[in-house]
């Protein structure tokens, strides 16, 4: 039983289904259904007339005979008027039988001596059937009581078997005889079976004709959907190969309709985006190349340039004070072209769209700590103090190891340029498919909106301000790709005077879709300054105040 | 004794600038400036360590390096200027130990190339032997032999190195970091690459089938250790 329901309720859903994908099921169906509806309402109206003009002129002819019978006994009942002459129940038989037809079976005839008493001197005769209590029973009770009070002829149509023939239907007609003695009720018994039996070949012919029309208005339906959603689908399987790529697929031009309309702006357009695809595509392939020489280019000579300044530098004792001087600056200003230089390829890369993640499992708990071991020296400098909370089990997550650390050495960096020598915390969660980690220093803060303006490139919180550790400029943006680039957030918060923290989301399994975070990006030592005041709040003060 | 170090860099000012600094810490440099004959010149110069730069004229540091593996487990460190995964696997994989990313400083340079130079002076007696048994792999430490299904397999000083590191611990599982400051002498690095590609390339030697590995197992998102019976 529970297995039908299912089996009920996966068919359901396959029709649904293909319902709603199949534009030729549903032009086929609906076509269907309506005709199906259509033809079944004609065919019974047509069915049902034809019937009724049968069995009306049958009735018609019934009552004919019926008042024929009539008019023939009732002169030959004048004459025999008394219920005790042993002659009637012969007389009777033999009045009735002449009532007979020529064809036996056409109709039955019955006489029946309507008055009551007269029961039991005078026999209902049925000349044809010879168990009159059977042609009896045919006749229903409301018939014989409407002619005995109406002494009218009337008729009804009953379903009987007064000839032992099976049940069939039937139209009785009765009428009532006088006569001396008393009344008789004659009636008819007509059976049916001719028009039952045209009526159900009429049925049958307008069921097989409808049938067949159904059919072939859903084969038609099918044949003119399927010329219809053919170029239609073909379309729709070109397009497909054409956003996977394959860009000189095109679709067959045939004649002049509209559907050669169709296939003719449609590659059209297919050989617009082929164009502009290549050439976007050649522009990208000019740039990654520019990029890569550019790399190449400026790499050797500055390595060439960096072990030349840092000889001078170790050798700077041996130098005049103004020689040696200039190889400290040298040595230093190479290190800000240095970090320049490589956070511009970076970004460029970034931008020519061919950063690739190089994601492995990795634990993320030893990657957090050795970013705070390796930045807690520029730390005590600052004198900031340096917090981390990490979990206790490792937290594996697929990531590209480099620019994870990348981003946290700029974000734990930054949070000990502007930790205003207050400490700053590092924390590692992770949770629902995710993992976090978010920098928290108690620094100046950002205004509101510099926390989108942060990751714009060469931002800087205050021109004005003195840079300690000199960074490019560049850090949070690459950052920020960094991020996109593991399907990750990064986010900043931040508020004047309270400090500031970023957030890094990732996805533990490489290619998820974040949903949530398992950290606030609001700090919750934050919170309560910032949102609406508790409700209890005044209500403390207004005690403080009586 | 002064270790020979053959630079193979088509730039004339850095090959001279990397002269000045490597003989200043006590090495003795030789100079080939072109791929085609970076080979011949290593047959000539028998060097003990090879400084190479990937992009050449003539043959690409990828194949040099490829000829060099070829006949010779002598270190070498490729000079590189793309810093791309794809750049650097594919240059490990050709059977580098260890690269520097240009622009680099001369005491990096210098670090790694002792670093380099200091491995496979452990001569302590000791014969090891790892993996499950019917694929055991046996190490005979000073004569640095491996010896697996009764055949020599040739290890790089470096695999060996590798290979000893985690046998000696069957069982402890190592990080890469741990292994980078064992085996190739870093402190506070974390460039797994240079791991994996180590790995891969000694499972490649000795394993059965480097896709099940049976001997170098990894344990996923700690690091590896060896296969014990």
């Amino acid at each position: 039983m529970r297995l039908l329901t299912v089996l009920y309720d996966r068919g359901a859903a396959q029709l649904i289904r293909a319902w709603r994908r199949s534009l030729h099921f549903r032009v086929v169906s609906v076509t269907l259904v309506s005709s199906t509806l259509l033809v079944v309402t004609f065919s019974w109206l047509l069915a049902s007339q034809i019937t009724a003009a049968q069995v009306g002129s049958r009735l018609t002819e019934a009552q004919k005979q019926l008042e024929q019978g009539r008019s023939y006994l009732e002169p030959q009942f004048r004459d025999r008027g008394d219920a005790a002459d042993p002659g009637l129940n012969g007389f009777l038989r033999y009045a009735t039988a002449l009532l007979v037809p020529a064809d036996p079976t056409a109709y039955y005839v019955l006489l029946e001596p309507t008055n009551k008493d007269f029961l039991k001197a005078v026999k209902p005769q049925s000349p044809q059937i010879e168990d009159t209590r059977a042609a009896q029973d045919a006749v229903p009770a409301d018939l014989r009581q409407t002619i005995e009070h109406s002494r009218k002829s009337a008729y009804q149509y009953v379903r009987a078997d007064p000839d032992g023939r099976g049940e069939r239907p039937f139209i009785v007609v009765g009428t009532t005889v006088n006569s001396a003695m008393g009344q008789y009720s004659l009636f008819y018994l007509y059976p049916l079976d001719e028009q039952v039996d045209s009526a159900s070949s009429v049925r049958t012919t307008v069921f097989v004709a409808g049938l067949a029309l159904v059919l072939l208005l859903a084969l038609l339906s099918a044949l003119i959907t399927h010329l219809v959603v053919g170029p239609v689908r073909i379309a729709a399987r070109t397009a497909q190969r054409l956003s996977a790529g394959l860009l000189d697929q095109r679709m067959e031009v045939r004649g002049e309709d509209d559907l050669a309309a169709l296939a003719t702006s449609f590659n059209q357009m297919a050989a617009n985006l082929q164009r502009q695809i290549n050439r976007l595509e050649e522009m990208s392939r000019l740039q990654r190349r520019f990029t890569s020489d550019v790399s190449h280019e400026l790499r050797t000579p500055l390595t060439t340039v960096r072990m030349a300044a840092d000889m001078l530098f170790a050798n700077r004792e041996d130098f005049d004070p103004l020689a040696a001087r200039s190889a400290e600056l040298l040595q230093a200003e190479l290190d800000r072209f240095e970090d320049l230089l490589t956070d511009l390829l970076e970004i460029s890369r970034y931008d020519a769209g061919f950063a690739v993640l190089d994601t492995e499992a990795v634990d993320l708990v030893p990657i957090v700590n050795r970013v705070v071991e390796r930045l807690r020296p520029l730390a005590d400098r600052a004198n900031v103090e340096l917090r981390t909370v990490v979990p206790d089990e490792p937290v594996i997550a697929e990531v590209d190891p480099r620019r994870i650390e990348r981003v946290l050495r700029n974000l734990v960096g930054n949070a000990v340029e502007h930790g205003e020598a207050r400490p700053v915390v590092v924390t590692l969660a992770d949770g629902d498919g995710a993992a976090a980690v978010t920098v928290r220093d108690h620094g100046i803060g950002l205004n509101t909106g510099e926390d989108k303006l942060v990751f714009n490139r060469f931002w800087r919180a205050d021109p004005s301000r003195a840079r300690q550790t000199g960074g490019t400029g560049l850090g949070l943006s690459i950052s920020l790709e960094d991020a996109r680039l593991h399907g990750g957030w990064l986010e900043a918060w931040g508020a004047p005077q309270l400090g500031a923290q970023f957030r890094l989301t990732v996805p533990l399994r490489a290619g998820d879709r974040l949903l949530s975070s398992p950290l606030p990006l609001v700090p919750e030592d934050a919170e309560p300054r910032l949102g609406p005041i508790p409700p209890d709040e005044p209500s403390r003060g207004v005690r403080h105040a009586s | 004794m002064r270790a020979r170090v053959l630079v193979v860099d088509d730039d004339p000012a850095l090959a001279e600038m990397l002269g000045i600094v490597l003989r200043s810490e006590g090495f003795a440099p030789s100079f080939v400036a072109d791929g085609e004959r970076a080979l011949p010149a290593f047959r000539e110069a028998r060097p003990d360590i090879v400084l190479l730069d990937l992009m050449l004229p003539g043959m690409s540091g990828i194949d040099v390096c490829r000829l060099i593996r070829a006949e010779s487990g002598v270190p070498i460190v490729m000079l590189t200027a793309k810093s791309d995964t794809v750049d650097i696997v594919l240059g490990l994989e050709s059977g580098a130990d260890d690269y520097v990313v240009k622009p680099f400083k001369p005491k990096e340079l210098v670090a790694r190339v002792r670093a380099r130079l200091r491995q496979g002076g452990d001569n302590t007696p000791e014969v090891l032997t790892v993996g499950p048994v019917g694929s055991q792999v046996i190490i005979d430490v000073p004569a640095h032999t491996v010896i697996r299904e009764g055949e020599e397999v040739k290890l790089t000083p470096l695999e060996f190195d590798l290979l000893v590191a985690l046998a000696r611990k069957p069982r402890q599982v190592f990080t890469r970091e741990v292994l980078l400051e064992q085996v190739w002498g870093y402190r506070h690095a974390a460039d797994t690459r240079l791991v994996n590609v180590h790995v891969q390339r000694l499972r490649a030697k000795i394993e059965r089938d480097p896709e099940r590995p049976e001997i170098i197992l990894t344990v996923r998102g700690v690091g590896y250790k060896a296969g014990v019976a």
